[in-house]
């Protein structure tokens, strides 16, 4: 029949009309026909990294620098087990992901062929949903409809399998705006519905004396304007706010509202503002585990309100007082407006004694360290990478571990989507190629991923890639030659026996970015950091730079598992509760 | 209790059966992701059944019996609701008004001697002999749960039997406008 294409046609065209630029794959036989597809045609450009894993991070990386979905796209069989956790990783971080697997042909699925695997099993609990298209004048509707569910409510990652023979048969497309989604398939947001419970938030906040404002990662998936308004309220109001991992950038972190990060390794002020207030106002977070600390002690005296888009957010850990269902931008505005409307005024004198408090705790300095010797302090090397980069548009991945909350603590963000790490899942070997994906992105600008000497070698492989598209991503480590969040918690509850969290046998990684050719740098002491640092971002291409760390330095200030906010650990030879350690062992 | 990897700090109600009913877009995979979802997050089914109701919509209806504290079974709710195909979830018993049956069909042993009193047993419990072609004794008895736990244990002390049961179907009896 005419107007019939194959099925890959209708993937990339498909690709093409949602506006997608750069897909992160990785070819095997069950993909062929898609990427035969793709190398006769310009619009789309294909980014081959060298194992599937990075692919994924990559597209994460992409899309939570961009605010567009990511697309992956790799084969039957290993290429799709290979993007199981960073499907996971974008699940738990609601990031927009479309990822494409190739299946068997139909009459081979069951047969246990070459290359098959249970692809929509397998990833049926770590995606927003999955598909396994059998019919290939499905396939345009499929596409358009995962594009709207990545997107849409709370955002996250979607999978396409589809078999070989349904690339190969010839069907037909039909346009996006063709497509009716059933309205139960997607969250309709419905703030009218919530005007009321809006209106009595509103007024909660105005009633408060020690109001906190507890900003987390849906902020930034709502949108940059979400953050502008967020900004706007919080001024307005004239309230401390503080921020989740996920949430940083969206207040800048000179505004004078911003009492940082809060959590496990968090700010002291911040953690104890959150204890100590009485109303709080949670937008865009999820009272995870590692920003609440013990539950039965978290908050004990607070109005709770709790903006989410995720329903099944709400109450899940924390009992809330006001949950308001929407997304972050619609709320805060109508929240703004109704303070407008209403003419409400905080108590100042109220206010006054609450900021005067918090800056009783600010004094402690909690994230104070020894700074003496020519060793260089982690926490030393990020405040200089952060103030010989500031003036620089600049993107921050990490991996995971001690070097993620330095970064968290010391790099200070200004804007949303510049901060790309991996939170909910903490997977180690995320941020290389989220850097790239980033960088992909962003030819312009600059992109680090600070990282551990463990964590980076889990993704080395995607130096070929970074090499191959002419990526300047700047890879800075932090060498202790240790995993040093393991070695941390072993130190603090397993009586310092460092049970393989040694990195025996690290490469020497100036030669190894060399073998590359790239560009391999190492400070050793503190002179010749900034020199290093300096080079590292005026170098055109990928560079590696091993910055030398002093080995047994621990990430403080910290909530030990199993403690509440106000029983922060400020530093090793503060004393420990033995009773509370040994119950936190326990915990993760 | 919520589910953290702290303790939950707040007063936990009690432990109730709930019957959840969930309609869903018939479409493959969509009964693995409601039961992924269970065991997933550790809930737990005591029974389900799945039936297409309607022809024309490929709709499914899913009635789940469950037990937990409110706070669980709201959880369970909720993240029902996030599943794409989910159309919607009503707890029954939240509800109220709501009837429930279910079916449930006995091979029974028989012989001269029990023979009497199967019979009767069955008769007062208005359980059905359903007729097949190898003449062996097999009843039907629906209703509610209990009944047919009560049946099956006062059968149970007569003879040997083979039970299979549908687990509960339940449906709302709270009365409707005219528009679906």
């Amino acid at each position: 029949m005419k107007n019939e294409i194959t099925g890959a046609e209708i993937v990339l065209k498909s690709l093409a009309e949602q506006g997608v630029e750069v897909v992160f794959g990785y070819p095997g036989g069950a993909v062929l026909p898609i990427y035969d597809t793709l190398f006769k045609q310009n619009s789309i450009k294909h980014v081959l990294v060298r194992q599937e894993g990075g692919a994924i991070h990559a597209a994460e990386g992409y899309a939570r620098s961009t605010g567009k979905t990511g697309v992956v796209l790799v084969t039957s069989g290993p290429g799709a087990t290979n993007v199981v956790t960073g499907l996971t990783d974008a699940m738990m971080d609601s990031v927009p992901i479309v990822c494409i697997t190739g299946q068997v042909p139909q009459h081979l699925i069951g047969s246990d062929a070459f290359q098959e695997c249970d692809t929509t099993g397998i990833t049926r609990p770590c995606t927003k949903h999955n598909y396994l298209v059998k019919d290939v004048n499905k396939l345009s509707s499929v596409f358009h409809e995962a594009f709207t569910i990545a997107q849409n409510g709370r955002p996250g990652p979607v999978l396409i399998d589809i078999p070989k023979d349904v690339q190969f048969a010839s069907g037909n497309y039909e346009e996006k705006n063709k497509i009716i989604i059933p309205s139960h398939r997607l969250f309709e947001p419905s703030p009218d519905f919530e005007k009321n419970k809006i209106e009595e938030a509103v007024e909660l906040i105005s009633k408060a004396k020690k109001p906190i404002f507890y900003i987390g990662g849906g902020c930034i998936n709502s949108g940059p304007e979400a953050s502008k308004l967020v900004r706007e309220f919080i001024n307005i109001v004239g309230s401390p706010v503080t921020m989740t991992l996920m949430g940083l950038g969206v207040i800048g972190s000179s505004d004078k509202n911003s009492l940082g990060m809060l959590g496990m390794h968090g700010m002291y002020e911040a953690n104890m503002a959150m204890h100590e207030c009485d109303v709080m106002i949670n937008i865009g977070a999820r009272f995870d585990d590692r920003v609440t600390g013990r539950l039965d002690a978290f908050s004990p005296n607070s109005k709770k309100i709790h903006v989410d888009i995720d329903e099944s957010n709400i109450n899940k850990t924390i009992n809330v007082d006001v949950p308001i269902i929407g997304d972050v931008k619609q709320v805060v505005e109508k929240m703004i407006s109704v303070w407008k409307e209403k003419k409400y005024k905080i108590d100042n004198e109220s206010l006054k004694l609450w900021w005067n408090k918090i800056n009783k705790w600010k004094e402690i300095d909690c994230l104070n360290y020894n700074n003496k010797g020519k060793q260089i302090k982690p926490q030393y090397a990020v405040q200089r990478l952060y103030e010989l980069t500031k003036n620089t548009k600049t993107f921050i991945t990490t991996e995971v571990g001690q070097h993620q909350m330095w970064a968290a603590q010391f790099y200070k963000f200004e804007e949303p989507n510049r901060w790309l790490t991996s939170g909910g899942l903490g997977t180690m070997g995320y941020g290389f190629p989220a850097a790239i994906g980033a960088q992909v992105g962003h030819p312009d600008a600059l992109v680090v991923d600070i990282a551990g000497d463990a964590s980076i070698l889990m993704n080395i492989q995607e130096m070929s890639t970074a090499i191959q598209y002419r990526l300047p991503v700047k890879i800075f480590i932090l060498n202790n030659e240790y995993m040093g969040m393991v070695r941390q918690w072993q130190e603090l509850l397993h009586g310092g026996r460092y049970s393989e969290s040694y990195t025996d046998s690290l490469p020497d990684f100036v030669k190894l970015a060399e073998s590359y050719k790239a560009v391999g740098l190492r400070a050793k002491t503190t002179d010749e950091l900034d020199e290093v640092i300096t080079q590292m971002i005026e170098t055109k291409n990928t560079v590696i730079a091993d910055i030398w760390v002093t080995k047994e330095e621990n990430c403080f200030p910290m909530i030990q598992s199993g403690s509440a906010h106000n029983e922060m650990m400020l530093s090793k030879d503060q004393k420990q509760d033995k009773k509370s350690a040994e119950k936190g062992k326990i915990l993760v | 209790m919520n589910k953290s990897v702290y303790d939950s700090p707040d007063q936990v109600s009690e432990t109730k059966r709930h019957i959840l009913t969930v309609l869903v877009d018939n479409e493959p995979g969509v009964l693995a992701r409601v039961i992924g979802m269970f065991s997933g997050r550790g809930y737990n089914i005591d029974s389900l059944n799945v039936a297409e109701v309607s022809n024309d919509e490929n709709i499914s209806r899913i009635t789940i019996v469950t037990h937990g504290t409110s706070e669980v079974v709201s959880q369970i709710e909720k993240q029902l609701l996030r599943i794409v195909p989910v159309h919607s979830v009503t707890n029954l018993d939240q509800e109220g008004n709501s009837v429930e049956a279910e079916v449930a069909l006995v091979y029974i042993y028989i012989s001269d001697t029990n023979k009497k009193k199967v019979y009767q047993l069955c008769d007062l419990y208005r359980a059905r002999k359903i007729e097949n072609e190898n003449n062996t004794t097999i009843f039907e008895i629906a209703g509610a749960s209990e009944r047919v736990n009560r049946f099956i244990k006062e059968i149970n002390e007569i003879t040997k039997v083979e039970i299979v049961r549908s687990g509960p179907v339940a449906i709302s009896s709270i009365q409707k406008n005219e528009e679906e």
